[in-house]
């Protein structure tokens, strides 16, 4: 009898649903680690500025007020790896780390500054409001924005993986990898590659700045830094060495938490962090290099 | 008189403070091939990472056909026309053969209608085995691939770091061939290597190097001596 047993076909449709947007979370972090080494914690900020814009473009036609957010963070990211990271290649991973922390609260104040004229904390953002409807599957409610979260992660991971396995530049940043000192010696431009994943990265943080809208309207300054945080735990559970790893890891945790949440009695959902971080200290005991890193693949080649 | 190929000024390289090249003079002209032989933690790797704009020069400067390139970064001196085989080959385990060579083409200015098939001519091998994944390779067939990769850049210059090293003798055999079928191609060569006998017979000239410093220069004639070279490098 499996913990699944417990939980209802509503549950799973949740879960599945989460896990596809933890999964778009850890592609987006995964490709910035692969070719930087940069655990970019930053990431969830980037979305948050995404959420923003679509709050204050919501009057806008639904179109063009994501249009808008997917310009604003890609842009947002291409400027965060011109004016941050890219003065700080090849300074210490920890250097790096703790400069994202500071990119993230600068970002956070620099929202809470924005969103504190009207003296309110928080915008509501509701152009995509429409895809939290639910339609009725063999008595199961699906929400659209579920199979949107579902759809979207796969056409972007197919779409990845056509990139990075069939263009030149995918090549190059596969080669970037898994030894990026080497792939520079052959004549691979840094800066192309880097660039190329930072901007990979920023769509995918659109892509779930619009998602995540859908399920949780209301932003504010700290809106998705506890998805953030989640995925990031997810990914190195997962294995942050190889990409496929980590989005597997993101969906897993994503997973995990939907259907912990279901499993749990209602009144019993404050210990809902607890229950996931408990595991991930068991998976992470039992298989410290990550929950999907077999035999020798912790040393190959990461995308 | 035509630029040399590569031209090393007074260059002084150092680890810290510790300087692992000082003072190094050494010109390599358009169709050579120079040897560069010496004592491990000579200075041979060094000189090389230099080059390729890997390592800072402290001092003194490094010209390919008469332009500096020092500041330059790696992937900027690779698309001016240097291609680097580097000690322990390192090709890329986890992409195919075909992915390793084509990785090589980033540094290369015009494609043409086949752009790998130079390097299937030189390494038939690599023609055979170019869907595997090169991790699987032998050492002697990696070797074959990390100068394969260098070479579909067109390179210039062509730079090896101890591309016999670790290999066995008929792998070894295989390389120098290779070499020697390079250099009627035309590419300027500088060989770093440990085997001192087979480098001073193949090169055109070969410095020894000690210390982080040249001791010596030697021609195809002084490969025979055997007393020669052993004080050259006894000299360190």
């Amino acid at each position: 009898m499996t913990l699944l047993a417990f939980v209802d076909a509503q549950t799973l449709v949740d879960a599945v649903g989460l896990g596809a947007v933890y999964a778009l979370m850890a592609v987006g972090i995964g490709l910035v680690f692969g070719v930087l080494r940069l655990v970019n914690f930053a990431y969830g900020q980037v979305t948050m500025v995404g959420a923003y814009t679509l709050a204050f473009t919501a009057a806008w036609p639904v179109g063009l007020s994501v249009a808008a957010c997917f310009a604003v963070v890609v842009a947002l990211s291409l400027v965060m790896d011109r004016a941050v990271f890219r003065p700080l290649r090849g300074q210490s991973p920890a250097v790096m780390l703790v400069t994202t922390f500071a990119v993230a609260f600068l970002l956070q104040a620099v929202a809470l500054l924005v969103d504190v004229r009207d003296d309110t904390i928080g915008e509501p953002a509701v152009s995509v409001a429409p895809l939290n409807q639910a339609i009725t599957v063999h008595g199961v409610d699906v929400r659209k924005v579920t199979l949107v979260a579902v759809g979207a992660a796969v056409v972007a991971l197919a779409a990845l993986a056509l990139l990075l396995t069939r263009t030149t530049i995918g090549l190059h940043t596969r080669a970037a990898a898994a030894d990026f000192e080497t792939a520079r010696l052959l004549g691979v431009r840094a800066n192309r590659v880097i660039g190329f994943s930072v901007l990979l990265s920023g769509l995918l943080a659109a892509g779930v700045a619009v998602i995540l809208t859908v399920q949780f309207p209301l932003v504010t300054p700290d809106f998705a830094l506890r998805d953030t945080i989640v995925v990031l735990v997810g990914v190195v559970v997962g294995g942050l060495d190889r990409l496929w790893t980590a989005t597997l890891g993101g969906f897993a945790i994503g997973f995990a938490s939907g259907v912990i949440n279901g499993a749990l009695p209602t009144d019993k959902t404050v210990f809902l962090p607890s229950a996931v971080f408990a595991l991930v200290i068991l998976v992470l005991l039992l298989r410290p290099a990550g929950l999907f890193v077999w035999g020798r693949q912790a040393t190959v080649d990461r995308l | 008189m035509a630029d040399p190929a590569l031209e090393l000024v007074d260059v002084e390289v150092r680890y810290g403070p510790v300087p692992a090249v000082r003072g190094l003079g050494l010109r390599v002209d358009p169709g050579e091939i120079v040897g560069l032989i010496g004592p491990n933690g000579a200075g041979k790797s060094t000189t090389l990472h230099a080059i390729m704009g890997l390592l800072g020069v402290h001092r003194g400067d490094i010209r390919v056909g008469g332009r500096s390139v020092l500041g330059r970064p790696p992937e900027a001196i690779a698309r001016r026309g240097v291609a680097l085989v580097p000690e322990g080959r390192r090709i890329f385990g986890g992409l195919t053969v075909e992915e390793n060579l084509r990785l090589g083409l980033a540094a290369r200015r015009g494609n043409g209608a086949d752009p790998l098939a130079d390097a299937y001519e030189l390494f038939p091998m690599l023609r055979e085995f170019r869907r595997r994944q090169a991790g699987v390779l032998s050492g002697g067939q990696q070797q074959q691939l990390a100068i394969a990769r260098a070479l579909v850049a067109r390179p210039q210059l062509l730079l090896l770091d101890e591309p016999s090293l670790g290999l066995a003798p008929t792998a070894v055999d295989t390389v120098f061939d290779a070499l020697a079928a390079i250099r009627e191609a035309g590419v300027t060569i500088l060989l770093v290597e440990q085997r001192a006998q087979r480098t001073v017979a193949l090169a055109d000239r070969t410095y020894v190097l000690v210390n982080g410093t040249l001791r010596l220069e030697l021609s195809p004639a002084d490969a025979a001596d055997t007393v020669k070279l052993v004080a050259a490098y006894l000299s360190a």
